[in-house]
Parts: structure tokens; sequence; C-alpha cells
């Protein structure tokens, strides 16, 4: 799957990637991150709050960074 | 209400660390423990209950209304109010301001939002509370809104358009009332509020270090200025002050958690609270971080005119205060 972290890096934006990268890791996720900075394809997604997250083009989440527990149940779910 | 606080801090105090109860020592230490102690309970309680309404009324629910009902020359401060609940980070400005555009709501009134946002947030509200008590936190919370709906209202009668950055005159253009209907989230309360907790729970955890050294610092400053200290060069006689705090705060960056224990100090020993509210709201409500940020959608002029007229209207309200308080 594709995972994308949409921030324009402030540091909940960074901390919500490092956790993305973190779970994936533990839990041998196959998966692709990507960190998208760029605020002309981060309007494309819709949202008014950073930091988003994007698994395969559907935004999960936006404005927060949750727990890793919370964060895991929602990519196993799209998995 | 905070007795119990006061005597556990005067029992840490003078009895475990058994310091006498007239050394300065004493005297910084106590007010170390007891402020801190109940600033943290304060800024818990409002951040939680700022949360919980914003689960509610998340900003994309509030541009929606904004940009599909008609309010008649209200939309600017109901603009401001949403903002006073809508957390704030100032890197989601931009999205945040290109969303509003696009979903055809006039400058004026994006602006009202963007203003009271970060001016009225939750963590300037809970350490207000904890250090200035109700009734001040009640006036710093009424002006910021009056402010952000002031300013988005002169901001608005400039025609600033022209004054965005190209691509965002572009969207501008392409702006439509008619956008997908804001979905509401079916979470139940009770799934929510562990949510709310743990985010509650980040934010104090982030802002801890600041806050107890900025009371650590006023603690000190309070035991060892005298009372009335600055009442000679930053009185209300002093026509300056208020302009000087003001112009000194704006580039400053929006760590409110650090900066305002030490200014409730200032306000203790002799600077009037009208001064320190313009100085406060200069801090928390603009910052060069900011206006880097916004560089993205808007050209220097408008950050200028923007910054300029936002610090000319907290310069009137710190006067208005000094004389009316």
């Amino acid at each position: 799957m594709e995972i994308k972290i949409l921030g324009t890096g402030c540091p909940n934006c960074l901390t919500l990637e490092k956790k993305v990268r973190n779970v994936v890791n533990e839990n041998s996720i196959d998966a692709k991150i990507t960190m998208v900075k760029d605020i002309l394809q981060i309007m494309s997604y819709n949202i008014m709050s950073t930091p988003a997250l994007v698994i395969d083009e559907e935004v999960i989440l936006k404005g927060r960074v949750p727990k890793d527990s919370e964060l895991l149940a929602l990519i196993k779910s799209k998995n | 209400m905070f007795d119990w606080i006061q005597n556990i801090a005067d029992y840490i105090v003078y009895y475990i660390f058994s310091i006498s109860e007239k050394s300065h020592l004493a005297k910084a230490l106590n007010f170390f423990i007891y402020e801190s102690v109940k600033i943290i309970i304060l800024l818990v309680l409002v951040i939680f209950l700022m949360g919980i309404i914003n689960s509610y009324f998340p900003v994309e629910r509030v541009k929606n209304y904004l940009s599909q009902n008609k309010l008649y020359g209200f939309e600017y401060v109901t603009a401001s109010l949403f903002g006073t609940v809508t957390p704030f980070c100032s890197c989601s400005s931009v999205p945040l301001f290109i969303g509003f555009v696009s979903g055809g709501i006039p400058l004026g009134v994006t602006f009202a939002f963007l203003i009271t946002s970060p001016l009225v947030n939750e963590v300037a509200v809970g350490l207000f509370l904890g250090l200035f008590g109700f009734k001040t936190t009640s006036i710093y919370v009424i002006s910021g809104i009056l402010l952000g709906t002031i300013s988005g209202i002169i901001l608005q009668y400039f025609n600033l358009e022209k004054y965005l950055t190209s691509w965002v005159i572009e969207i501008l253009k392409n702006a439509r009332k008619e956008q997908e209907a804001y979905i509401k989230e079916k979470q139940s309360f009770k799934k929510r509020l562990p949510v709310i907790w743990y985010e509650a729970l980040t934010i104090i955890k982030g802002i801890l270090p600041y806050l107890l050294l900025g009371i650590a610092l006023g603690g000190l400053m309070h035991g060892y200025i005298p009372k009335g200290f600055f009442e000679d060069f930053m009185g209300k006689d002093n026509w300056l002050a208020v302009p000087i705090s003001t112009v000194l705060a704006v580039p400053m960056y929006s760590n409110a958690s650090g900066i305002l224990p030490v200014v409730q100090v200032f306000v203790d020993k002799g600077v009037p609270l009208g001064t320190a509210i313009a100085f406060m709201m200069a801090v928390v409500g603009l910052s060069l971080p900011e206006a880097m940020l916004l560089k993205k959608v808007m050209t220097w002029k408008l950050i200028g005119i923007f910054f300029g007229t936002v610090t000319i209207c907290i310069i009137i309200s710190g006067y208005l205060f000094n004389l009316i308080l």
C-alpha cells in the first residue's frame, strides 16, 4: 500500500512521519511511505488542517497526531 | 477554590524544606509550586473542554457554514467566534487560508478567522485563567473576538485580492460555494473522549518545559522585584509604553506558555493591564514564522497590511483597556 503524510514541515507533521515509519517497520507492513510537503499537492486532497495521513489516496486522518495503537489499527484496517 | 494547593505549597516550602517564611527564596519557591500546580490543572481543563467543542465543530464544518449561509454582515463575528474554538497550529494557516478562499468566503472574513484563531487559543485561555483570573480572561477573550471582527471588516474594505500570490488568485477565480457537504463523524461521545484526552496531554507535554521555565523566572522576579517597581517608567502616564511593547512583541514567536508567567509578574509590579494585554496579544497573535508561512499565499505587501492593521488594532485596544480598567 502507499502511505502519504501531508504536512508543510511543522513539528507535528514530522512527529507523524516518524510514528508512521516506526509502526510500519515494527509490524513489518509492506508500505511505501512518502512525505508530501508541496502545498499545491496537499491542497488537492481538500484538507484544511495538517498533518494528514493518506492511505492509497484516501484521507484517513487530519489535523492531529494519533497514538501508536490507533495508527496501527488505521493502517491495518486499510491493508 | 485553590486554597488546597496553597496549603500544599506552604507545607513543602516551610516544613519539608524548612525555609524561613520571610526569605526571598521561600517566597519564590512557594510562588513556583502554587502557580505551576494551579496553572497545569486549569490548562488541562481548558484544553480538554476546547477539544470537546472542536471535535463537534472542526474547521471543515466552519468553512461550509460560512460558505453556504448568508449572514448579512455577521459573518465577520461568526468567523471570529469559530476561530476561538479551533485550535491553531501556524503550520495549518496556509491550508486553512486556501480552504476558506476556495470556498468563496470573502478575504476579510477569512482574515477575521485567521486573527482570532491564534489569539484566543486553548493554551492562552488556560494560562490567562491561571495567571489573571476569570475577569481578565473574559476581557481578553471578548477583545480577541472584537479585534478579529474589526480587523477583518477593515481588511475587506481595502479590496486586497490583487495582493495575493498568483496561484491563489487563480483559485479565487474558481471558488465555488457549493462544495461537498461536511460529513459528520458518527462517533459516540464516549469514543471521542480518549482521543481528545490524548491530544490534551500531548499539548501539555509540549509546552510544559517552557511553562515551568516561565513560572520559575516569574517566581524569581516575584520574590526579588519590589512592588510598584515598573510604575515610574511603564505606568499609565507613559503613552509610549503600549505601542513600544506591542511592536516589540510582534516578532516574538508565539510561545505564550513561557512569556505569560513573566508578564503576570510585570502586572503585579505595576505595569498596567492594558499594556500587558496588548503585549500578549501581539506575542500570541502575530509572529514572524507565521509571516514566513503566509508568504506562500500572500505578497509581502499584503502581509505588511495584514500585520499592520492588526498591530494598530492591538495598540488601540491596549489604550482602551488602560482607560477603562
